[in-house]
Protein backbone atom coordinates (compact mmCIF):
# COMPACT_ATOMS: atom_id res chain seq x y z
CA UNK A 1 0.00 0.00 0.00
CA UNK A 2 1.38 3.37 -0.90
CA UNK A 3 0.39 6.96 -1.30
CA UNK A 4 2.02 9.84 -3.16
CA UNK A 5 2.71 12.87 -1.01
CA UNK A 6 4.04 15.95 -2.78
CA UNK A 7 5.28 13.73 -5.58
CA UNK A 8 7.04 11.09 -3.47
CA UNK A 9 5.79 7.54 -3.01
CA UNK A 10 5.36 6.82 0.69
CA UNK A 11 4.36 3.78 2.74
CA UNK A 12 1.01 3.99 4.47
CA UNK A 13 0.84 3.30 8.21
CA UNK A 14 -0.12 -0.19 9.38
CA UNK A 15 -2.51 1.09 12.04
CA UNK A 16 -5.81 2.08 10.39
CA UNK A 17 -6.53 4.55 13.20
CA UNK A 18 -3.94 7.03 11.92
CA UNK A 19 -5.59 10.06 10.37
CA UNK A 20 -4.19 11.54 7.19
CA UNK A 21 -3.33 14.61 9.26
CA UNK A 22 -1.32 12.70 11.86
CA UNK A 23 0.29 10.67 9.11
CA UNK A 24 1.51 13.82 7.37
CA UNK A 25 2.69 15.53 10.55
CA UNK A 26 3.94 12.68 12.75
CA UNK A 27 5.06 10.06 10.22
CA UNK A 28 6.30 12.17 7.32
CA UNK A 29 7.25 15.18 9.50
CA UNK A 30 5.43 17.55 7.16
CA UNK A 31 4.44 20.03 9.83
CA UNK A 32 3.00 22.65 7.49
CA UNK A 33 -0.46 21.10 7.67
CA UNK A 34 -1.96 22.23 10.98
CA UNK A 35 -4.14 20.51 13.55
CA UNK A 36 -6.80 22.95 14.73
CA UNK A 37 -10.00 21.40 16.05
CA UNK A 38 -9.30 17.81 14.90
CA UNK A 39 -13.05 17.38 14.36
CA UNK A 40 -13.81 18.92 10.98
CA UNK A 41 -14.93 22.33 12.17
CA UNK A 42 -12.04 24.71 11.39
CA UNK A 43 -10.38 23.81 8.06
CA UNK A 44 -6.79 24.26 9.34
CA UNK A 45 -5.89 20.73 8.20
CA UNK A 46 -7.07 21.21 4.60
CA UNK A 47 -4.91 19.43 1.99
CA UNK A 48 -5.47 18.52 -1.66
CA UNK A 49 -6.12 14.91 -2.65
CA UNK A 50 -5.93 14.44 -6.42
CA UNK A 51 -6.49 18.19 -6.60
CA UNK A 52 -9.61 18.22 -4.40
CA UNK A 53 -9.58 19.95 -1.04
CA UNK A 54 -10.39 17.69 1.92
CA UNK A 55 -10.04 17.78 5.70
CA UNK A 56 -7.12 15.56 6.63
CA UNK A 57 -8.26 15.30 10.26
CA UNK A 58 -11.42 13.40 9.28
CA UNK A 59 -9.61 11.20 6.77
CA UNK A 60 -8.11 7.87 7.73
CA UNK A 61 -4.76 7.66 5.95
CA UNK A 62 -5.39 4.06 4.97
CA UNK A 63 -8.40 5.14 2.88
CA UNK A 64 -6.07 7.09 0.60
CA UNK A 65 -4.10 4.16 -0.77
CA UNK A 66 -3.03 4.94 -4.31
CA UNK A 67 -4.04 8.61 -4.11
CA UNK A 68 -1.93 11.70 -4.53
CA UNK A 69 -1.76 14.26 -1.72
CA UNK A 70 -0.48 17.82 -2.00
CA UNK A 71 0.32 19.80 1.14
CA UNK A 72 1.42 23.38 1.71
CA UNK A 73 5.06 22.25 1.44
CA UNK A 74 4.53 21.61 -2.29
CA UNK A 75 2.64 24.79 -3.10
CA UNK A 76 5.70 26.88 -4.05
CA UNK A 77 6.83 26.41 -7.64
CA UNK A 78 10.59 25.87 -8.20
CA UNK A 79 11.34 27.40 -4.82
CA UNK A 80 9.33 30.54 -5.52
CA UNK A 81 6.22 31.30 -3.51
CA UNK A 82 2.94 30.43 -5.20
CA UNK A 83 1.22 33.61 -6.51
CA UNK A 84 -1.46 33.08 -3.88
CA UNK A 85 1.16 33.04 -1.11
CA UNK A 86 2.62 36.32 -2.41
CA UNK A 87 -0.87 37.82 -2.48
CA UNK A 88 -1.45 36.77 1.15
CA UNK A 89 1.69 38.71 2.11
CA UNK A 90 0.68 41.78 0.10
CA UNK A 91 -2.87 41.81 1.51
CA UNK A 92 -2.10 40.85 5.13
CA UNK A 93 -4.01 37.59 4.75
CA UNK A 94 -2.92 36.38 8.18
CA UNK A 95 -1.86 37.43 11.63
CA UNK A 96 -0.71 34.42 13.68
CA UNK A 97 -0.48 32.27 10.55
CA UNK A 98 -1.86 29.06 12.04
CA UNK A 99 -4.82 28.77 9.67
CA UNK A 100 -2.80 29.95 6.65
CA UNK A 101 -1.66 26.59 5.19
CA UNK A 102 -5.27 25.41 5.28
CA UNK A 103 -6.52 28.67 3.78
CA UNK A 104 -4.01 28.41 0.94
CA UNK A 105 -4.69 24.77 0.09
CA UNK A 106 -8.41 25.42 0.37
CA UNK A 107 -8.23 28.39 -2.01
CA UNK A 108 -6.30 26.35 -4.59
CA UNK A 109 -8.98 23.66 -4.46
CA UNK A 110 -11.71 26.31 -4.48
CA UNK A 111 -10.37 27.84 -7.69
CA UNK A 112 -10.45 24.44 -9.35
CA UNK A 113 -14.07 23.91 -8.28
CA UNK A 114 -15.00 27.32 -9.68
CA UNK A 115 -13.28 26.51 -13.00
CA UNK A 116 -15.38 23.33 -13.16
CA UNK A 117 -18.52 25.38 -12.55
CA UNK A 118 -19.39 23.83 -9.18
CA UNK A 119 -22.19 26.01 -7.78
CA UNK A 120 -22.27 27.35 -4.23
CA UNK A 121 -25.02 28.40 -1.89
CA UNK A 122 -24.91 31.96 -3.23
CA UNK A 123 -24.81 31.08 -6.93
CA UNK A 124 -27.99 32.62 -8.31
CA UNK A 125 -28.28 30.67 -11.56
CA UNK A 126 -27.61 26.95 -11.20
CA UNK A 127 -27.71 26.46 -14.96
CA UNK A 128 -24.81 28.87 -15.54
CA UNK A 129 -21.73 27.23 -17.08
CA UNK A 130 -19.24 29.59 -15.50
CA UNK A 131 -18.92 31.00 -12.02
CA UNK A 132 -18.19 34.66 -11.41
CA UNK A 133 -16.01 34.74 -8.33
CA UNK A 134 -17.22 37.93 -6.68
CA UNK A 135 -16.72 38.62 -3.00
CA UNK A 136 -19.95 36.89 -1.95
CA UNK A 137 -18.93 33.74 -3.80
CA UNK A 138 -15.41 33.81 -2.34
CA UNK A 139 -16.66 34.32 1.20
CA UNK A 140 -19.13 31.46 0.88
CA UNK A 141 -16.65 29.13 -0.83
CA UNK A 142 -14.01 29.81 1.85
CA UNK A 143 -16.45 29.51 4.77
CA UNK A 144 -15.00 26.14 5.79
CA UNK A 145 -11.75 27.80 6.84
CA UNK A 146 -11.89 29.74 10.07
CA UNK A 147 -9.38 32.45 11.03
CA UNK A 148 -9.57 33.34 14.70
CA UNK A 149 -7.34 36.38 14.17
CA UNK A 150 -10.08 37.64 11.87
CA UNK A 151 -7.89 38.26 8.83
CA UNK A 152 -10.81 37.48 6.55
CA UNK A 153 -10.75 40.73 4.59
CA UNK A 154 -7.10 40.25 3.70
CA UNK A 155 -7.61 36.58 2.91
CA UNK A 156 -10.48 37.29 0.53
CA UNK A 157 -8.63 40.21 -1.08
CA UNK A 158 -5.62 37.96 -1.72
CA UNK A 159 -7.73 35.19 -3.22
CA UNK A 160 -9.73 37.64 -5.31
CA UNK A 161 -6.57 39.18 -6.74
CA UNK A 162 -5.12 35.76 -7.55
CA UNK A 163 -8.14 34.03 -9.02
CA UNK A 164 -11.14 36.25 -9.69
CA UNK A 165 -10.07 37.48 -13.11
CA UNK A 166 -8.80 34.09 -14.15
CA UNK A 167 -11.92 32.14 -13.23
CA UNK A 168 -14.42 34.70 -14.47
CA UNK A 169 -12.50 34.94 -17.74
CA UNK B 1 -9.74 5.60 19.07
CA UNK B 2 -10.47 1.98 19.91
CA UNK B 3 -8.53 -0.45 17.67
CA UNK B 4 -10.38 -1.82 14.64
CA UNK B 5 -9.55 -3.66 11.45
CA UNK B 6 -9.99 -2.18 7.99
CA UNK B 7 -10.92 -3.73 4.66
CA UNK B 8 -11.63 -2.16 1.33
CA UNK B 9 -14.60 -3.72 -0.51
CA UNK B 10 -13.93 -4.37 -4.20
CA UNK B 11 -17.61 -4.81 -5.11
CA UNK B 12 -21.03 -5.00 -3.49
CA UNK B 13 -20.85 -8.76 -2.85
CA UNK B 14 -17.48 -8.30 -1.19
CA UNK B 15 -18.88 -5.46 0.92
CA UNK B 16 -21.82 -7.59 2.07
CA UNK B 17 -19.54 -10.51 2.94
CA UNK B 18 -17.26 -8.24 4.97
CA UNK B 19 -20.21 -6.31 6.39
CA UNK B 20 -21.64 -9.51 7.87
CA UNK B 21 -18.71 -9.64 10.30
CA UNK B 22 -19.76 -8.96 13.87
CA UNK B 23 -19.04 -5.34 14.82
CA UNK B 24 -18.48 -4.25 11.21
CA UNK B 25 -19.56 -0.86 9.94
CA UNK B 26 -19.54 0.51 6.41
CA UNK B 27 -17.26 3.50 5.90
CA UNK B 28 -17.88 6.25 3.34
CA UNK B 29 -16.02 9.55 3.43
CA UNK B 30 -15.61 9.24 7.19
CA UNK B 31 -16.63 12.81 7.94
CA UNK B 32 -19.08 11.73 10.63
CA UNK B 33 -18.08 8.18 11.55
CA UNK B 34 -14.37 8.91 12.07
CA UNK B 35 -15.24 11.84 14.32
CA UNK B 36 -17.62 9.69 16.38
CA UNK B 37 -15.00 6.93 16.64
CA UNK B 38 -12.47 9.43 17.95
CA UNK B 39 -15.03 10.33 20.62
CA UNK B 40 -15.53 6.55 21.22
CA UNK B 41 -19.27 7.04 20.70
CA UNK B 42 -19.00 4.71 17.71
CA UNK B 43 -16.92 1.61 18.44
CA UNK B 44 -16.84 -0.61 15.37
CA UNK B 45 -14.53 -3.61 15.43
CA UNK B 46 -14.11 -3.40 11.68
CA UNK B 47 -14.53 -0.77 8.99
CA UNK B 48 -15.59 -1.88 5.53
CA UNK B 49 -14.60 0.89 3.14
CA UNK B 50 -17.28 1.17 0.46
CA UNK B 51 -15.99 4.30 -1.26
CA UNK B 52 -14.74 2.12 -4.14
CA UNK B 53 -18.30 1.04 -5.04
CA UNK B 54 -20.60 2.80 -7.48
CA UNK B 55 -20.06 6.55 -7.70
CA UNK B 56 -21.80 7.11 -11.01
CA UNK B 57 -24.92 9.10 -11.78
CA UNK B 58 -26.95 7.20 -14.33
CA UNK B 59 -29.67 8.72 -16.50
CA UNK B 60 -32.72 6.44 -16.45
CA UNK B 61 -34.87 5.92 -19.52
CA UNK B 62 -37.92 7.26 -17.68
CA UNK B 63 -36.16 10.59 -17.06
CA UNK B 64 -35.06 9.86 -13.49
CA UNK B 65 -31.54 9.53 -12.11
CA UNK B 66 -29.80 6.70 -10.27
CA UNK B 67 -27.03 7.98 -8.01
CA UNK B 68 -24.47 5.46 -6.76
CA UNK B 69 -24.18 5.52 -2.97
CA UNK B 70 -20.43 6.23 -3.06
CA UNK B 71 -20.93 9.40 -5.12
CA UNK B 72 -19.43 12.35 -3.29
CA UNK B 73 -21.80 15.14 -2.28
CA UNK B 74 -20.00 17.67 -4.51
CA UNK B 75 -20.33 15.39 -7.53
CA UNK B 76 -24.10 15.22 -7.03
CA UNK B 77 -24.43 18.98 -6.52
CA UNK B 78 -22.45 19.86 -9.65
CA UNK B 79 -24.07 17.29 -11.96
CA UNK B 80 -25.81 19.11 -14.78
CA UNK B 81 -28.98 17.01 -14.73
CA UNK B 82 -29.32 17.53 -10.98
CA UNK B 83 -28.79 21.28 -11.31
CA UNK B 84 -31.37 21.70 -14.02
CA UNK B 85 -33.98 19.02 -13.23
CA UNK B 86 -33.68 18.80 -9.43
CA UNK B 87 -32.26 22.19 -8.35
CA UNK B 88 -33.55 21.68 -4.80
CA UNK B 89 -31.03 18.86 -4.40
CA UNK B 90 -28.06 20.95 -5.51
CA UNK B 91 -29.24 23.83 -3.31
CA UNK B 92 -29.63 21.55 -0.28
CA UNK B 93 -26.22 19.92 -0.70
CA UNK B 94 -24.34 23.20 -1.09
CA UNK B 95 -26.13 24.54 1.99
CA UNK B 96 -24.62 21.74 4.08
CA UNK B 97 -21.24 21.40 5.81
CA UNK B 98 -18.22 22.96 4.03
CA UNK B 99 -16.78 22.41 0.54
CA UNK B 100 -14.00 20.21 1.96
CA UNK B 101 -16.52 17.99 3.74
CA UNK B 102 -18.78 17.83 0.67
CA UNK B 103 -15.78 16.65 -1.37
CA UNK B 104 -15.35 13.73 1.04
CA UNK B 105 -18.86 12.80 2.14
CA UNK B 106 -20.75 10.14 0.18
CA UNK B 107 -24.48 10.01 -0.53
CA UNK B 108 -24.88 6.83 1.53
CA UNK B 109 -22.96 8.29 4.44
CA UNK B 110 -24.91 11.54 4.36
CA UNK B 111 -28.17 9.58 4.69
CA UNK B 112 -26.83 7.59 7.65
CA UNK B 113 -25.14 10.43 9.53
CA UNK B 114 -25.93 10.73 13.21
CA UNK B 115 -27.50 13.62 15.06
CA UNK B 116 -25.37 16.54 16.26
CA UNK B 117 -27.31 16.77 19.56
CA UNK B 118 -24.68 17.97 22.07
CA UNK B 119 -25.95 15.52 24.69
CA UNK B 120 -25.42 12.62 22.29
CA UNK B 121 -21.79 13.74 21.94
CA UNK B 122 -21.25 14.41 25.65
CA UNK B 123 -20.50 10.85 26.66
CA UNK B 124 -18.91 11.68 30.00
CA UNK B 125 -21.39 14.25 31.26
CA UNK B 126 -24.87 13.61 29.86
CA UNK B 127 -27.52 10.97 29.58
CA UNK B 128 -28.65 9.99 26.08
CA UNK B 129 -31.06 7.24 25.07
CA UNK B 130 -29.64 7.17 21.58
CA UNK B 131 -26.09 6.55 22.80
CA UNK B 132 -26.98 4.41 25.84
CA UNK B 133 -30.52 2.98 25.48
CA UNK B 134 -32.63 3.38 28.61
CA UNK B 135 -30.28 5.90 30.21
CA UNK B 136 -32.59 8.90 29.87
CA UNK B 137 -32.41 12.14 27.88
CA UNK B 138 -30.80 15.30 29.21
CA UNK B 139 -31.87 17.36 26.21
CA UNK B 140 -35.59 17.31 27.02
CA UNK B 141 -35.11 19.52 30.09
CA UNK B 142 -31.76 20.93 29.00
CA UNK B 143 -30.47 23.38 26.43
CA UNK B 144 -32.80 22.43 23.61
CA UNK B 145 -32.96 25.46 21.35
CA UNK B 146 -31.76 23.39 18.38
CA UNK B 147 -33.93 20.34 19.03
CA UNK B 148 -36.97 18.81 17.34
CA UNK B 149 -40.56 20.01 17.50
CA UNK B 150 -41.88 17.28 15.18
CA UNK B 151 -41.56 13.49 15.44
CA UNK B 152 -40.03 13.57 18.92
CA UNK B 153 -40.82 11.28 21.85
CA UNK B 154 -40.29 11.29 25.61
CA UNK B 155 -37.10 9.33 24.90
CA UNK B 156 -35.46 11.56 22.27
CA UNK B 157 -35.78 15.03 20.76
CA UNK B 158 -32.65 15.02 18.57
CA UNK B 159 -32.89 16.34 15.03
CA UNK B 160 -31.66 14.62 11.89
CA UNK B 161 -28.89 16.92 10.66
CA UNK B 162 -28.84 16.31 6.89
CA UNK B 163 -29.75 18.98 4.36
CA UNK B 164 -29.46 16.60 1.41
CA UNK B 165 -32.05 14.24 2.92
CA UNK B 166 -34.61 17.04 3.18
CA UNK B 167 -34.40 17.55 -0.56
CA UNK B 168 -34.49 13.78 -1.16
CA UNK B 169 -37.63 13.55 1.00
CA UNK B 170 -39.34 16.29 -1.03
CA UNK B 171 -38.34 14.61 -4.30
CA UNK B 172 -39.73 11.21 -3.30
CA UNK B 173 -36.30 9.60 -3.63
CA UNK B 174 -36.09 5.80 -3.48
CA UNK B 175 -33.19 4.21 -1.59
CA UNK B 176 -31.78 1.00 -3.08
CA UNK B 177 -30.53 -1.52 -0.54
CA UNK B 178 -28.71 -4.84 -0.67
CA UNK B 179 -28.40 -7.27 2.17
CA UNK B 180 -28.29 -10.96 3.01
CA UNK B 181 -31.90 -11.25 1.86
CA UNK B 182 -31.19 -9.71 -1.55
CA UNK B 183 -32.15 -6.35 -3.00
CA UNK B 184 -34.99 -4.10 -1.97
CA UNK B 185 -36.02 -0.47 -2.26
CA UNK B 186 -37.36 1.84 0.44
CA UNK B 187 -38.66 5.39 -0.01
CA UNK B 188 -36.29 7.84 1.70
CA UNK B 189 -39.24 9.02 3.79
CA UNK B 190 -39.61 5.49 5.21
CA UNK B 191 -35.90 4.81 5.73
CA UNK B 192 -35.47 6.82 8.92
CA UNK B 193 -37.58 5.96 11.97
CA UNK B 194 -39.03 8.40 14.46
CA UNK B 195 -37.46 7.66 17.85
CA UNK B 196 -40.47 6.37 19.84
CA UNK B 197 -39.16 4.20 22.68
CA UNK B 198 -36.06 3.18 20.73
CA UNK B 199 -34.12 6.21 19.54
CA UNK B 200 -31.03 4.02 19.14
CA UNK B 201 -32.71 2.35 16.14
CA UNK B 202 -32.54 5.12 13.58
CA UNK B 203 -33.40 3.40 10.29
CA UNK B 204 -35.19 0.37 8.91
CA UNK B 205 -31.90 -1.08 7.63
CA UNK B 206 -31.24 -4.70 8.61
CA UNK B 207 -27.87 -5.58 10.14
CA UNK B 208 -25.27 -5.67 7.37
CA UNK B 209 -27.62 -4.13 4.82
CA UNK B 210 -25.93 -1.64 2.49
CA UNK B 211 -27.26 1.42 0.67
CA UNK B 212 -26.19 0.91 -2.94
CA UNK B 213 -27.92 3.82 -4.71
CA UNK B 214 -30.49 6.58 -4.48
CA UNK B 215 -33.05 6.89 -7.24
CA UNK B 216 -34.63 10.21 -8.15
CA UNK B 217 -37.90 9.51 -9.94
CA UNK B 218 -38.79 11.59 -13.01
CA UNK B 219 -40.57 14.59 -11.50
CA UNK B 220 -41.44 17.54 -13.74
CA UNK B 221 -42.46 19.72 -10.78
CA UNK B 222 -38.89 19.49 -9.48
CA UNK B 223 -37.63 21.78 -12.25
CA UNK B 224 -39.11 24.64 -10.21
CA UNK B 225 -37.74 23.81 -6.78
CA UNK B 226 -35.49 25.33 -4.18
CA UNK B 227 -34.09 24.99 -0.68
CA UNK B 228 -33.81 27.60 2.03
CA UNK B 229 -31.84 27.09 5.22
CA UNK B 230 -32.19 29.35 8.24
CA UNK B 231 -29.36 29.21 10.77
CA UNK B 232 -27.37 31.24 13.27
CA UNK B 233 -24.69 32.25 10.78
CA UNK B 234 -24.62 32.61 7.01
CA UNK B 235 -22.68 29.44 6.28
CA UNK B 236 -21.20 26.28 7.76
CA UNK B 237 -23.79 25.70 10.50
CA UNK B 238 -26.64 23.27 11.01
CA UNK B 239 -30.20 24.36 10.28
CA UNK B 240 -32.60 25.83 12.78
CA UNK B 241 -35.23 25.44 10.08
CA UNK B 242 -34.89 24.45 6.46
CA UNK B 243 -37.45 24.04 3.71
CA UNK B 244 -37.21 22.05 0.48
CA UNK B 245 -40.02 22.84 -1.92
CA UNK B 246 -41.17 22.27 -5.49
CA UNK B 247 -44.24 23.95 -6.90
CA UNK B 248 -46.16 23.83 -10.14
CA UNK B 249 -49.21 25.97 -10.76
CA UNK B 250 -52.12 25.32 -13.10
CA UNK B 251 -51.52 26.95 -16.47
CA UNK B 252 -47.83 27.29 -15.72
CA UNK B 253 -46.39 27.13 -19.23
CA UNK B 254 -43.06 28.83 -18.65
CA UNK B 255 -41.47 27.08 -15.70
CA UNK B 256 -38.56 29.51 -15.53
CA UNK B 257 -40.51 32.74 -15.73
CA UNK B 258 -42.55 34.43 -13.04
CA UNK B 259 -46.09 33.33 -12.38
CA UNK B 260 -48.82 35.84 -11.92
CA UNK B 261 -51.63 33.75 -10.55
CA UNK B 262 -53.26 30.37 -10.62
CA UNK B 263 -53.85 27.39 -8.40
CA UNK B 264 -51.52 24.74 -7.05
CA UNK B 265 -51.26 21.84 -9.47
CA UNK B 266 -48.42 19.97 -7.77
CA UNK B 267 -46.37 20.71 -4.68
CA UNK B 268 -43.61 18.92 -2.75
CA UNK B 269 -42.52 20.13 0.64
CA UNK B 270 -40.11 18.85 3.27
CA UNK B 271 -38.58 20.32 6.42
CA UNK B 272 -35.18 20.10 8.07
CA UNK B 273 -33.86 21.24 11.43
CA UNK B 274 -37.22 20.76 13.13
CA UNK B 275 -37.77 17.01 13.17
CA UNK B 276 -36.23 13.75 14.29
CA UNK B 277 -36.06 12.59 10.67
CA UNK B 278 -36.10 14.25 7.24
CA UNK B 279 -39.67 15.52 7.41
CA UNK B 280 -41.95 15.30 4.39
CA UNK B 281 -44.75 17.82 4.95
CA UNK B 282 -47.56 15.60 3.71
CA UNK B 283 -50.26 17.56 5.52
CA UNK B 284 -49.19 20.86 4.05
CA UNK B 285 -49.07 19.33 0.58
CA UNK B 286 -52.59 17.98 1.04
CA UNK B 287 -53.82 21.35 2.26
CA UNK B 288 -52.32 23.07 -0.79
CA UNK B 289 -53.61 20.77 -3.53
CA UNK B 290 -55.88 22.72 -5.89
CA UNK B 291 -55.78 25.84 -3.70
CA UNK B 292 -55.07 29.32 -5.04
CA UNK B 293 -51.38 30.21 -4.86
CA UNK B 294 -51.72 32.94 -2.28
CA UNK B 295 -49.94 33.87 0.90
CA UNK B 296 -53.09 32.91 2.83
CA UNK B 297 -53.22 29.35 1.52
CA UNK B 298 -49.47 28.93 1.99
CA UNK B 299 -49.80 30.05 5.59
CA UNK B 300 -52.79 27.79 6.23
CA UNK B 301 -50.87 24.82 4.84
CA UNK B 302 -47.81 25.59 6.96
CA UNK B 303 -49.99 25.89 10.04
CA UNK B 304 -51.64 22.56 9.28
CA UNK B 305 -48.21 20.92 9.12
CA UNK B 306 -47.11 22.42 12.41
CA UNK B 307 -50.41 21.93 14.25
CA UNK B 308 -49.01 18.97 16.20
CA UNK B 309 -45.62 20.51 16.91
CA UNK B 310 -44.41 19.94 20.48
CA UNK B 311 -42.11 22.77 21.54
CA UNK B 312 -39.62 22.36 24.35
CA UNK B 313 -38.53 25.15 26.68
CA UNK B 314 -36.17 26.84 24.21
CA UNK B 315 -37.29 25.87 20.71
CA UNK B 316 -40.86 27.18 20.45
CA UNK B 317 -39.61 29.85 18.04
CA UNK B 318 -39.17 27.12 15.43
CA UNK B 319 -42.95 26.93 14.93
CA UNK B 320 -43.15 30.53 13.74
CA UNK B 321 -39.83 30.33 11.94
CA UNK B 322 -40.85 27.19 10.02
CA UNK B 323 -44.26 28.65 9.17
CA UNK B 324 -42.75 31.86 7.82
CA UNK B 325 -40.00 30.06 5.94
CA UNK B 326 -42.52 27.77 4.22
CA UNK B 327 -44.60 30.78 3.17
CA UNK B 328 -41.51 32.64 1.95
CA UNK B 329 -40.14 29.70 -0.06
CA UNK B 330 -43.47 28.95 -1.73
CA UNK B 331 -43.79 32.65 -2.48
CA UNK B 332 -40.33 32.63 -4.05
CA UNK B 333 -41.37 29.69 -6.24
CA UNK B 334 -44.41 31.58 -7.50
CA UNK B 335 -42.08 34.33 -8.68
CA UNK B 336 -42.74 36.65 -5.79
CA UNK B 337 -46.56 36.68 -5.85
CA UNK B 338 -46.87 35.82 -2.18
Amino acid sequence: MSIRVNGSAEELPGDPRVSLLDYLREHLLLHGTKKGCDQGACGACTVLVDGQRVLSCLALAIQYDGRSVTTIEALPVDGDLHPLQRAFIVHDGFQCGYCTPGQLCSAVGMADEARRGVPSQVTADLSAETIELGYDELRERMSGNLCRCGAYNGIIAAIAETYAAEVAG
Amino acid sequence: MIPFSYARAVDTADALRLGATSGARYLGGGTNLVDLMRETIERPGMLVDVTGLSDTIEERRDGGLLIGAATRNTAVAEHRAVRTRYPVLTRAIVAGASPQIRNMATVGGNILQRTRCAYFYDQDGSRCNKRAPGQGCDAIDGFNRSHAILGASSACVATHPSDMCVALAALGAIVHLRGAGGERTVPLTDLHRVPGDHPEVETVLEPGELITAVELPALPVAARSTYRKVRDRASYAFALVSVAAALELEGDANIRGPITGGTVKDVRLALGGVATKPWRAWRAEEALAGRPATRESFRAAAEAELADASPLRENGFKIDLATRTIVAVLGELTGGLA
